[in-house]
């Protein structure tokens, strides 16, 4: 068993005390995490002792750096179980990754009539790139309904790839806002049986649950390195490898090239193609360091924690007075945990909450639709990670007590 | 910043004087901040002389959005409409009893001036600090 006490002595910025003297509680890793000194440090190993730009420099630093961005790129292979280095492209971020399928093999791919999949309860990067392909090309967008019980309405899903051109399905692997998780693998397999390609925005899964893109056999899958005790700036799309070779290129430049003559160019090869431009190098080295602390918990161990915390969290929010869980009480679910009051706006609550050194997030979440499908404008959301312990759910259940007093 | 949420602020969020309808009414702006939800609704009655008679609000937000218009609507009142158009962000957290807000809240406090600002000038779709 983790134990989020320990961990948390990694974490310098975790280390920082109120006016009160007590220590931050950071409960919003939803948004992002907090790094660890590893990674920090990794960032300023590369600047202090091998700044050098990749690929191109023959000469010892340069070198060196192209290596540690290579090692990070097979961290992150064996992390997600893809078949090959050149299945994983380091994008900007998730968001980025989205946006680079829906302009490549979206626009090459879809026709005006082609449906993509999407569902209600899908952030805003899996949402509007889909929207823009609507506008550009008119494709057409369907959405899984998510029930009272906040699941997948998959029978809607299943009625949807049979009676629509579905050619694509892009859902989360785990929901920002609900946590709820869905079943992933038997979706994707829907899909496949329908001939629709499957996308998991694995923004919220892949840094909180085991993931194995082979075994779950999605087409491409996204996430990004900071919410995963990495640096911002850093993204991954992976895609099957076939996908990825009969794509069109996303962004011209530096390194995507093959050769280029006045008036024409070829590509480079996967995963390169796809990296145009000088990469996000100090962030490439330093989320290798991020890969190799949570390899060293074990992501079993990570989501085994995270399940009892937020067993506990959801068990003594309930005892909060008019409060509502917008989420799963059980089952397959990860740590986020969003709710609201009957009587206090949640940003007044997350303003209560952060002078009180509690950080949550109030607000949409960039999951509007979400919100509209229950009829609220926003929610107050804790969301846990590895550092997280029993003390910051006392933390918060205490402020919030605090909120209710004030204004209940 | 416990402090924001004092007596004054909270009293007029749960116990508003102003919140309602005016009807008729002759004039009536409406405005949001979208990133946060907050919805506003500003009735008033302007008698010949430009003077305030009357003014009523809808809506919904957080306390500080909700309670600056509640506080504003009973400041204006009484006043002619060209006070009110050089009234500032300064008056407005005046009414609200605090010296600052952080960036995330001053948005909140700010829409119903910004609101009734936009509304008696005609202007839309402007930031409040064009406008404030």
């Amino acid at each position: 068993m983790l134990d989020g006490s320990v961990i948390l002595k990694d974490f310098p910025l975790l280390q920082q005390t109120g006016a009160d003297g007590r220590r931050i509680c950071y409960l919003d890793s939803g948004a992002t995490s907090q790094k660890p000194k590893a990674v920090i440090d990794a960032v300023t190993d590369y600047y202090e002792h091998f700044n050098a730009n990749v690929h191109r420099g023959i000469y010892e630093i340069s070198e060196r750096a192209t290596e540690a961005t290579e090692v990070t790129r097979k961290k992150v292979r064996d992390f997600v179980h893809a078949a090959s280095t050149s299945e994983i492209i380091f994008t900007r971020n998730a968001t980025e990754a989205v946006n680079l399928v829906a302009r490549t093999w979206g626009e090459a791919n879809l026709k005006a009539g082609d449906t993509v999949i999407l569902s209600e309860m899908e952030h805003h990067s899996n949402l509007v790139p889909w929207y823009m392909l609507a506008e550009k090309i008119g494709i057409r967008v369907e959405f899984v309904p998510v029930t009272d019980e906040f699941r997948l309405d998959l029978d809607t899903y299943r009625s949807l790839l049979k009676n629509t051109n579905a050619k694509l399905v892009s859902i989360t692997g785990m929901s920002n806002v609900l946590g709820t998780i869905p079943p992933v693998k038997e979706m994707a397999r829907d899909a496949h049986a329908a001939g629709a390609l499957f996308l998991m925005d694995g923004a919220q899964s892949v840094p909180h649950m085991p993931v194995d893109v082979q075994d779950l056999d999605v087409d491409f899958a996204v996430f990004s390195a900071h919410k995963m005790l990495g640096p911002t700036g850093l993204g991954v799309l992976y895609g099957k490898k076939a996908l990825l070779n009969a794509m069109p290129p996303f962004l011209g430049g530096g390194d995507m090239i093959g050769k280029v003559h006045l008036g024409s160019f070829t590509c480079n090869e996967l995963p390169y193609k796809f990296e145009a431009g000088t990469p996000s190098i100090a962030e490439e080295v330093s989320f290798g360091a991020a890969v190799d602390y949570l390899n060293a918990l074990g992501m079993e161990n990570v989501f085994a924690e995270e399940q009892r915390l937020t067993d506990l969290a959801i068990a003594r929010l309930s005892e909060i007075p008019g409060l509502k869980i917008f989420g799963p009480r059980d089952g397959d679910r990860g740590s986020a945990v969003s709710f609201t009051l009957d009587y206090v706006h949640p940003h007044d609550t997350a303003d209560i909450l952060g002078s009180r050194n509690v950080c949550v997030r109030a607000g949409h979440h960039c999951a509007m639709p979400l919100h509209e499908r229950f009829n609220v404008p926003a929610t107050t959301r804790a969301s846990f990670y590895i550092y997280n312990t029993e003390e910051d759910i006392d933390r918060l259940c205490e402020a919030l007590m605090y909120v209710y007093k004030l204004f209940g | 910043m416990d402090d924001m949420y004092r007596e004054l602020i909270i009293e007029h969020y749960k116990n508003p004087t102003y919140r309602g309808k005016l009807d008729p009414c002759d004039h009536s702006y409406e405005d949001e901040n979208p990133s946060c939800g907050d919805e506003l609704r500003i009735m008033l009655n302007v008698d010949e002389n430009n003077v305030i008679t009357d003014a009523r609000f809808e809506g919904h937000g957080c306390a500080i959005s909700q309670a600056s218009a509640d506080l504003l609507l009973e400041e204006v009142i009484g006043k002619n409409v060209d006070e009110v158009k050089n009234m500032t962000k300064e008056d407005v957290l005046d009414l609200l009893g605090l010296e600052t807000l952080g960036p995330a809240r001053i948005k909140c406090a700010m829409l119903s001036l910004k609101c009734l600002k936009a509304g008696l000038y005609g202007v839309e779709g402007h930031a409040w600090e064009d406008i404030i």
